[in-house]
């Protein structure tokens, strides 16, 4: 479903992504970690085209068709979705307003008809509540004030309300304790399904004990230096990402 | 120097110029080669409904600086009279000049609600409207005054408020310019419990111009004074708020607070602002912010990735700015027109 291949991206003068490939069927969860300033954050940018992420080289493609050539709201009408890493605060614009925005935004690109009020609202409710989130924190600006695990749980009602093809999690885990972290995992894990891709970029294991991975990347200095099963993540864990450095 | 004079007596001469430090940035003379034939009467049965339809107990029109209803120019309200009020100025006028004046008087403990349009059916006008508004002591006015004028028209609107103790003046201006267009409101504040808002929203685009100007005297003891002022400029608009609060020597206990903040949208686009806090009393508690910036790029990138197409982020996230402004008029259908209005405006620019 999603094929990367010899990706570069630059920042500016600086080359973070040096030719970076990676392949990510349906139906799979794919875990990249890797030491801090790797490149995993500007992975998940240059995969949803955030402005300043500059692709030099090499291929991007979703179910065939080449994102990189796509605008950021285009891509997620393909179905491409960041769970942020730092989710913003959008002072005046309640959580539900920003939600339907986005939801019939989407539709409106893929030529489907509006999302009905009382629909909306239904669809709401019901991932609201499965992520223990109170409907009237949704009528509240998006995520200002929140705390850093509510922030995370407001990402995944988004992505469990805009229903992705492709999910990217950066560092979801980050800023989470352990009843956020599972209740965060468990609205990831309902949402695997046998035409979705998932993207799991983490530092530590411990998200991975969650979300089982299908298979596990190490990235460093910018390229995929090992790729295997869930093991490698316990390894890394062990071992650390010290011999990789001197890999890549 | 005032445009109303030069429409009276023809003269340019009359025209406030970049010379005057209030109009500096507002410049008429340098607009107006001469004044304009004045306007005809107008076809009071082409009128539209106003933006307010429905929602007053009375509605009075002046077309063309010509009053329309029975009441003539000045409308006063008895005491302890609660009442709701449209006050539309409609100019349907091409290439002419028009005046218009009110006064308006509350009596004490009277409570009006004036929603008040200036719209436009015409092209390159030249349109003044002055008003002298009158507080009793305890009356309570909400003004709200929605701003519609042609792109190439020339307009300004001056209004002179008195208070008396305890009475409170709320109001809020929402604009979107014209080619010259100024809303200046002179408040003579009396303290003694008195308390005047004064709100502003200016969203101008195209090559229009947008200017809030206001000046507050504080002229005694325990008064206060809330200013918000919200804007947006885009394309090669221009937005000017001059904001003046003095506080006279002896109006001690005077609680001033002005704050000022807009949003550039585009690189032509320009905002000049001048808060100004003249104090000569030493007991007082007066503060000002203004901040002029971009939108949040972060922000807009965060919309885009959900799906949200650039011209729609941007609109959404200006919407937000300035709503603080709308959510704080107090009678709730004005509120819901000014909402709506501002959404549409957005609609429109984008």
């Amino acid at each position: 479903m999603l094929s990367i291949e010899n990706l570069h991206v630059r920042i500016g003068e600086a080359e973070i992504l040096k030719g970076l490939s990676l392949e990510i069927p349906a139906g799979e969860v794919h875990a990249v970690m890797g030491p801090n300033g790797a490149g995993k954050s500007t992975l998940s940018y240059a995969l949803v085209g955030r402005p300043g992420y500059e692709v030099t080289d090499g291929t991007i493609r979703l179910d065939g068709e080449d994102l990189a050539a796509l605008a950021p709201d285009e891509r997620a009408a393909k179905g491409v979705f960041l769970s942020f890493q730092y989710p913003l605060e959008i002072p005046g614009v309640p959580g539900l307003t920003f939600l339907r925005t986005a939801l019939n935004a989407q539709k409106k690109a893929r030529g489907e008809d509006e999302a009905s009020a009382p629909a909306f609202l239904k669809l709401v409710r019901e991932k609201a509540a499965a992520l223990k989130i109170d409907f009237e924190m949704l009528k509240r600006p998006l995520n200002v004030g929140f705390s850093g695990g509510e922030k995370k749980r407001m990402e995944i009602l988004q992505m469990a309300v805009l229903s992705p093809r492709l999910l990217i999690l950066d560092e979801t885990d980050s800023g989470l304790d352990i009843d956020a972290l599972r209740i965060v995992a468990e609205g990831v894990n309902a949402m695997r399904s046998p035409d979705r891709a998932m993207l799991v970029i983490t530092h530590y294991q411990r998200l991975l004990d969650y979300i089982r991975p299908d298979k596990v990347h190490v990235l460093a200095a910018g390229r995929i230096v090992a790729s295997g099963g869930p093991e490698l993540a316990l390894e890394l864990e062990r071992s650390g990402y010290d011999r990789y450095a001197s890999a890549a | 120097m005032s445009l109303a004079g030069a429409i009276r007596t023809g003269n340019v001469a009359e025209l406030p110029s970049r010379r005057d430090e209030d109009w500096r940035w507002s410049d008429l003379r340098g607009l107006l080669r001469a004044i304009p034939p004045a306007s005809p009467e107008g076809d009071a049965s082409a009128l539209a409904a106003g933006p307010f339809e429905g929602l007053a107990d009375e509605e009075i029109v002046v077309l063309n600086g010509r009053w329309l209803s029975g009441r003539g120019a000045a409308v006063s309200i008895e005491a302890g009279a609660s009442r709701t009020l449209a006050l539309r100025f409609v100019s349907q006028a091409s290439g002419t000049a028009h005046h218009g004046e009110l006064t308006l008087t509350l009596a004490p403990g009277a409570l009006l609600t004036r929603l008040e349009s200036h719209e436009a059916s015409g092209e390159a006008y030249v349109a003044d409207s002055a008003l002298d508004i009158r507080l009793g002591d305890g009356a309570r006015l909400e003004r709200i005054v929605l701003i519609d004028e042609a792109a190439d028209a020339i307009a300004v609107l001056s209004a002179d408020v008195g208070l008396s103790p305890r009475a409170a003046l709320d109001q809020t201006v929402l604009t979107r310019g014209a080619k010259r267009q100024r809303c200046e409101t002179r408040v003579r504040h009396p303290g003694g419990g008195a308390s005047a808002r004064l709100d502003g929203l200016y969203l101008v685009a195209g090559a229009r111009q947008a200017d809030l100007t206001s000046e507050v005297l504080h002229q005694g003891v325990d008064g206060s004074t809330v200013q918000l002022t919200k804007g947006a400029v885009q394309g090669q608009a221009r937005g000017v708020f001059q904001g003046r609060i003095v506080v006279q020597a002896g109006a001690d206990r005077t609680d001033a607070r002005m704050g000022h903040h807009a949003l550039i949208l585009s690189e032509r686009a320009e905002v000049d602002a001048k808060p100004e806090l003249l104090i000569h009393a030493d007991d007082v508690a007066c503060a000002h912010g203004n901040t002029i910036g971009a939108l949040d790029a972060d922000a807009l990138f965060y919309a885009r990735q959900r799906g949200v197409s650039e011209a729609e982020a941007r609109a959404m996230l200006t919407e937000a700015f300035l709503i603080e402004v709308v959510d704080r008029i107090a009678h709730e259908g004005a509120r819901n027109v000014a909402r709506e209005w501002v959404a549409a405006q957005l609609r429109d620019a984008s």
